[in-house]
């Protein structure tokens, strides 16, 4: 099949029809979708309709836009009009929202085609997908093995080729993750170039919408989309949007890259040996590659998990069942409200929301979620110290390949997936993983390249030239 | 931080986060808790008395807008999506206790 580059560009000059290219992709999942679980709803007879409108607007020679005739596959977090968004939890089954998010609003005007809503951990809390409430996706590459997630329907959708692109979000790796296990390009942008507006809120000093893709150029094509300003989002950053198509070809001659050291310890062998060569390949390309310490990142883990809660308990504090989603009886307000919440959530989002109060609680906070806060600051210090003489930094995004099925009930075991990815979160800064070769049993291995805030350009530069130099792939 | 986490104290976490737990459920995520409790005392090695909190990653400041009318959600759209519906308004059960 096309990248959606390519796709876009044919249908724009009426070389292909948005409709037969859609109808390839629901084909794929027609033969896949029972095994792999990519997706919670497909809208099928809706995208057709949008296809049939791009292909009869390009026949009257209006341009559909830059994503004309994409099918991208959305994560169920984000808010769809009239089309079921549940965050894979029971609490907000059947809910269908009464607006699109922002991003879908672009992706729409953009000319792309909502192929359907993507699984994912129950309101983003999880790095397997193992906990939603509609069944786990499974992992493409090998279907006893996770996805990876929060985002792994998404990540799922695009390595099995039912959708080009997709969105996910990420909090703290969810977009990332998930793209490294599955061997695609996945993105977290700046905090504040995408907007929220329409994102079920997770934790929203964290929480990013970004794009999956089968290339690094796809990736771009779709974040300049769906990237700039928005005004129905407060955290939205008030400048237009970065062209990152353009540095795709640079190179990485004199660029200044750092290994960051901390985020060496504790990552499976063939994993580490896929950092060494893609390092080694930035340094034959010319970048003056070294090792940086950023101390702080060790402490990230444990502030994530304080903070993010945290928010979380706030944010989910709105499913009471009183204005959308199910609700279990009650013989008064609050009986029925905890009722509800007690039948509506599942295991994983009742640890995080208990967590996010007892640390939040009176006579702990500052023991908890203030450490925690402070925690954020010498991560910002220490990232900006490494920046001073770095242009980007390199780590792995995940430490291991994709794992099988019930592997990391531990939670602490689980969460150590994210201790890579959470950093950026932290600090609010860019970061992408880029498939580079394949490590143990033949898995796909990502490599993640961080960036300042708003310098994506060099980011996705760097990715770009990382891409170019990946090893064939091991089809054993 | 020292402090374990009774189930008496989770009990009280789950009455805050309106969660009615069972008691069996209550010694699940008072073990569940504890682990993710334990792992967080590695801030204690850290001094952190002179850090400033950070509660967010980028400056925030006050946005305003201008009052520019556009279009808005219709009350129906948002009043079908609730479980008991009354007269436009959502009902729930009795908040007092009083019966309704």
């Amino acid at each position: 099949m096309n990248s959606a580059t390519d796709l876009a560009s044919n249908v724009r000059d009426s070389r292909q029809s948005a409709q037969e290219a859609l109808q390839d992709y629901l084909r794929v999942i027609d033969a896949r979708e029972n095994d792999v679980h990519a997706f919670n709803a497909i809208d099928r007879e809706v995208a057709m309709e949008t296809a049939a409108t791009i292909d009869e607007m390009v026949a009257s020679g209006r341009d559909p836009g830059p994503l004309a005739g994409v099918p991208v596959a959305l994560k169920d977090n984000l808010c769809t009009r009239a089309l079921a968004t549940t965050c894979s939890s029971k609490i907000l089954e059947g809910w269908e929202p009464p607006y699109d998010a922002t991003v879908v609003e672009r992706l729409r005007s953009a000319g792309a085609v909502i192929v359907g809503k993507t699984n994912l951990d129950e309101f983003a809390m999880g790095s397997s997908t193992e906990h939603s409430a509609f069944g786990p996706t499974r992992n493409p590459h090998d279907l006893t093995r996770v996805p990876g997630g929060s985002s792994g329907g998404s990540a799922a959708a695009v390595a099995a080729g039912f959708a080009p692109v997709a969105l996910g979000s990420d909090t703290g790796g969810s977009i990332r993750q998930p793209a490294s296990l599955c061997g695609v390009v996945g993105v977290k942008p700046t905090y504040g170039l995408v907007s929220r507006y329409g994102l079920i809120a997770f934790a929203s000093s964290f929480d990013q919408i970004g794009p999956f893709a089968n290339d690094v150029r796809d990736a771009a094509l779709v974040l300049e989309t769906i990237g700039g300003h928005d005004p129905r989002d407060s955290t939205s950053i008030p400048s237009p949007m970065m062209n990152l198509s353009e540095t795709l070809d640079r190179g990485v001659e004199g660029m200044r890259v750092g290994i960051v050291s901390e985020l060496l310890e504790g990552i499976d062998e063939d994993v580490t040996a896929r950092l060494h060569e893609a390092a080694a390949a930035l340094s034959e390309g010319g970048a003056i590659v070294d090792s940086v310490s950023v101390p702080a990142v060790e402490y990230g883990l444990t502030a994530y998990y304080l903070i993010a809660p945290a928010e979380a308990s706030s944010n989910l504090a709105r499913y009471d069942g009183v204005r959308y989603g199910m609700r279990s009886e009650g013989q008064d307000v609050a009986a029925m409200n905890a009722a509800t919440r007690r039948n509506g959530f599942g295991d994983e989002v009742i640890a995080r929301i208990m967590l996010g109060t007892f640390a939040l609680s009176a006579g702990y906070y500052d023991a908890y979620y203030g450490k925690a806060q402070k925690v954020r600051t010498l991560t910002r210090q220490d990232f900006d110290a490494a920046y001073a003489k770095h242009d980007i930094l390199l780590s792995p995004t995940s430490p291991s390949v994709a794992f099988e099925f019930g592997e990391r009930s531990d939670p602490m075991t689980m969460y150590r997936c994210d201790t890579c990815t959470i950093p950026s979160n932290l600090v609010g800064d860019p970061a992408m993983s880029v498939p580079f070769g394949t490590g143990d049993h033949g898995l796909p291995v990502g490599v993640q390249v961080m960036a300042p805030q708003l310098e994506e350009q060099r980011m996705f530069q760097a990715a770009a030239f990382i891409e170019s130099q990946q090893p064939a792939r091991n089809e054993s | 931080m020292e402090e374990s986490l009774s189930q008496d104290l989770v009990a009280h976490i789950a009455s805050l986060a309106r969660i009615d737990l069972d008691e069996a459920e209550l010694l699940h995520f008072t073990e569940h808790l504890g682990k993710i409790l334990g792992h967080a005392q590695q801030l204690e090695a850290l001094d952190l008395d002179a850090v400033e909190p950070m509660s967010h990653p980028y400056p925030l400041n006050n946005v305003l807008r201008d009052d520019v009318p556009g279009p808005t959600i219709e009350p129906s759209d948002v009043m079908n999506q609730a479980p008991d519906v009354s007269e436009n308004q959502f009902r729930v059960p009795p908040v007092l206790g009083e019966s309704s």
